[in-house]
């Protein structure tokens, strides 16, 4: 996934001339998880370079270039450390288009790893995609492989709206089924990670029915769309998978299809669940497809604490658990 | 005062005392000399603790920094700044009639917004703060324009959408105003960094207000705009207050704010804000060394703001009444009238008429955008409300104008 990502960037970069990379150790050292690797050395110091370590100055410079007429591609080294230019993405990226009637616009990507599995602790494994969600304004995309990671950030470097790009950093190097004591896999072999070479892109707000199923639907992106497959594969259950690439835009029509459908929906994503972006999709799911829902909306999501680094795989939404809900949802009166 | 406790500094005058400015020096004008604006960094440090005055007390400009303006552009200039104190003082009084909800005045400080918006050129681009409407009023903005803005209007250019004199005028070279302070000095750094990226020689010039040099924004532009060299003119506009706290508690009794360049390795140059010669002038010293690939300058304005923050602020409760009346740099529209008359250029009759006409051309432009209406009376389409969050509206934003009675292509 990393190849895919950094592929993306050098197809945009050799595209168009107003697409720059920069952030915190990504230009001659290429990143720290190596997603910026031979940019510097192909696209030349002024494309992709280093900067200081001043997240809020990143995004503000971004948005200072993004008002120009470039698409600056900032990369923020760990989503637990983009708080500092919160600010800058609701007060002025969200808004920028819309209080200046349309004479200025915020068309940036900002990149971050995000997510846990990788025993990060507190401050390397959060996962605060609802707070970007929350904010009318900005879109927010979640790939879960390598084919879609290319063509999403292909899709997000051409969208003309500001889009928070969140990296699942566990599945930059092979697939994660949630297994933390399993044997390390790579990408080799798997389906989706036959990345085509050159331009592609895979549309923003379009999810992806990964495994069609008539018992349930599940709901899930990043991560947890390997976590949901490993769970109904070994419950032996026809549950429906989606992956939902973005989660603004939202894809609600491939949703209410699947659920009104199957009439139970299970959520499951890595943050913690209050307030959490599952809240929001329960809330849809009885909005639109009350009448189709034969058990309530269940979640599995992160415990409501900070990311603990000991209990790594007692937070982390397990196969075990999600597979605890599907027998439930799927339980006989 | 020593020994142990929590120090909390307190301007020199509250309400019901003696103004008192004694801490202020004012060096004669023409007594700071004018480096080339080449010059190395290190051989201009002295100028982030000077004063650079241009106007002397005889209305002669003086010394080095003295930018030698043809008389036309210092009467445009002039007009420029007459033409904002009579906007504000209308617009002023049209909030006290209840026709909009919010208005903010720039007295005092005219000169720091028209002498940028005419020293720098039309394709570079200013980041201002809300009390740089002069920008606009030295480069012919329509004022019914504004007047549209600020009664949110139907014919409002920012469609109902942002709190009176927030303006957006790309064409005039002036970027999105927000309400929220300091988020957009990094955008100036990040603009510049843009145009050197392409390769044109334009240049961003950033304001900020003395109380706002206390966020990180301020810091992280200066360590960008450093380190990347960027062309532009970032500006630290030190009117004294910020709404009821005097510069001390940005830390401003420490040391100058242009002294906070020299950290970061970029010229600081402190002026008289009230001085429009030395305003152009500096503005124009770091134009030249921008555009000669030379990078950023911090320039602190020293003004005074002499009216109140806004239309919801009462500064007797903080100051001392009389407080601008002492301000030891005077005025900046007297002291420019003072000099063209001086010169032998403008006198006491053409003002008088200046001033008349320029108060009928705000008056018309109140009438026209009077007559689309006022806040409330008149507003842009309810769609409006909807459209420009993203590009396209998405599907909730779709049913949400549904639902209040909307089709998507009303």
């Amino acid at each position: 996934m990393i190849q895919a990502l950094n592929d993306a960037m050098d197809v945009m970069m050799a595209r168009d001339p107003r697409v720059l990379v920069f952030g915190e150790d990504v230009g001659f050292f290429g990143g720290v998880f190596r997603v910026t690797d031979g940019l510097q050395a192909r696209h030349g110091r002024h494309r992709c370079f280093d900067t200081p370590i001043a997240e809020g100055g990143i995004v503000a410079t971004a948005i200072g270039m993004a008002a120009y007429g470039l698409r600056p591609v900032p990369e923020i080294q760990f989503a637990d450390y983009i708080l500092p230019a919160y600010d800058q993405l609701v007060s002025e990226a969200a808004r920028l288009r819309y209080r200046s009637g349309g004479e200025f616009e915020a068309a940036i990507t900002v990149r971050s790893p995000y997510g846990g599995g990788i025993f990060g602790g507190q401050t390397h494994s959060q996962s605060p995609e609802a707070i970007f969600a929350h904010i009318t304004g900005l879109k927010t995309v979640i790939p879960s492989n390598p084919h879609d990671a290319k063509g999403l950030l292909i899709a997000a470097v051409e969208d003309d709206d500001p889009v928070i790009f969140l990296e699942p950093k566990r599945l930059y190097n092979g697939p994660f089924d949630g297994h933390g004591d399993g044997p390390l896999k790579t990408w080799a072999g798997h389906t989706r990670a036959e990345v085509p070479s050159g331009y592609y892109t895979v549309p923003l707000g379009k999810a992806d029915v990964v495994r069609p199923g008539g018992d349930l639907t599940i709901l899930a992106y990043g991560t947890m769309v390997h976590v949901a497959l490993a769970a109904v594969k070994a419950s032996g259950c026809d549950g429906e998978v989606i992956d939902l690439r973005s989660i603004v835009p939202l894809d609600i029509d491939s949703i209410s299809a699947s659920v009104e459908r199957t009439g139970r929906c299970l959520i499951v994503h890595e943050a913690s669940r209050f307030s959490g972006f599952g809240a929001e999709l329960a809330a849809l799911v009885q909005e639109r497809c009350f009448y189709s829902l034969e058990r309530p909306v269940m979640r599995v999501c992160g415990w409501d604490t900070p990311y603990p680094h000991a209990f790594e795989w007692d937070y982390f939404p397990s196969p075990q658990r999600v597979g605890t809900a599907i027998t439930r949802l799927l339980a006989r009166d | 005062m020593s020994g142990i406790g929590l120090h909390v500094p307190e301007p020199g005058a509250r309400p019901g005392d003696e103004p008192d400015f004694s801490h202020i020096v004012v060096q004669p004008a023409g007594s700071v000399d004018c480096p080339p604006h080449d010059a190395d960094e290190h051989e201009l440090r002295h100028l982030a603790f000077d004063l650079i005055r241009v106007l002397d007390d005889d209305d002669h400009a003086r010394g080095g920094w003295n930018p030698r303006l043809d008389p036309d552009v210092l009467r445009a200039g002039l007009e420029a700044m007459l033409l904002t104190r009579a906007f504000d003082d209308r617009l002023f009084r049209l909030h006290r009639q209840g026709k909009t909800s919010f208005y903010m005045k720039s007295t005092g400080e005219e000169a720091c917004a028209v002498a940028p918006s005419l020293a720098l050129r039309r394709d570079d681009m200013a980041f201002p703060t809300y009390r740089v409407a002069g920008w606009l009023h030295a480069r012919g903005y329509p004022l019914e324009r504004m007047v549209n803005q600020i009664f949110s209007n139907a014919e409002d250019p920012l469609r109902g959408r942002q709190l009176p004199i927030l303006y957006s005028a790309r064409d005039y070279g002036f970027y999105s105003l927000s309400g929220n302070v300091g988020s957009r000095f990094g955008h100036a750094v990040g603009w510049a960094m843009a145009a050197a990226y392409s390769g044109r020689d334009q240049i961003a010039l950033g304001y900020i207000g003395e109380g706002t040099t206390a966020e990180g924004d301020f810091h992280e532009a200066l360590t960008f705009a450093s380190v990347y060299r960027a062309p532009a003119i970032l500006c630290v506009t030190n009117n004294q207050w910020a709404i009821s706290s005097f510069s001390g508690i940005a830390n401003g009794t420490a040391q100058s704010f242009a002294a906070k360049a020299i950290g970061y390795g970029l010229p600081g140059l402190r002026v008289d804000g009230n001085d429009f010669l030395a305003v152009w002038s500096v503005i124009d010293w770091a134009a030249r060394r921008a555009r000669a690939g030379l990078g950023a300058t911090l320039i602190e304005f020293f003004t005074y703001r002499a009216a109140g923050h806004s239309t919801s602020d009462d500064p007797t409760r903080y100051r001392p009444a009389s407080e601008a009346a002492h301000w030891p740099l005077g005025d900046p529209v007297e002291r420019l009238s003072g000099h063209l008359t001086a010169i032998g250029e403008w006198d006491e009759a053409r003002e008088e008429t200046l001033k008349a006409e320029l108060a009928a051309r705000v008056a018309a432009a109140v009438a026209v955008a009077e007559k689309v209406g006022t806040l409330g009376k008149s507003k842009p389409p309810l769609r409006e409300m909807f459209l420009g969050v993203f590009k396209e509206p998405d599907w909730r934003l779709t049913e949400q104008m549904r639902e209040l009675g909307l089709e998507e292509h009303d």
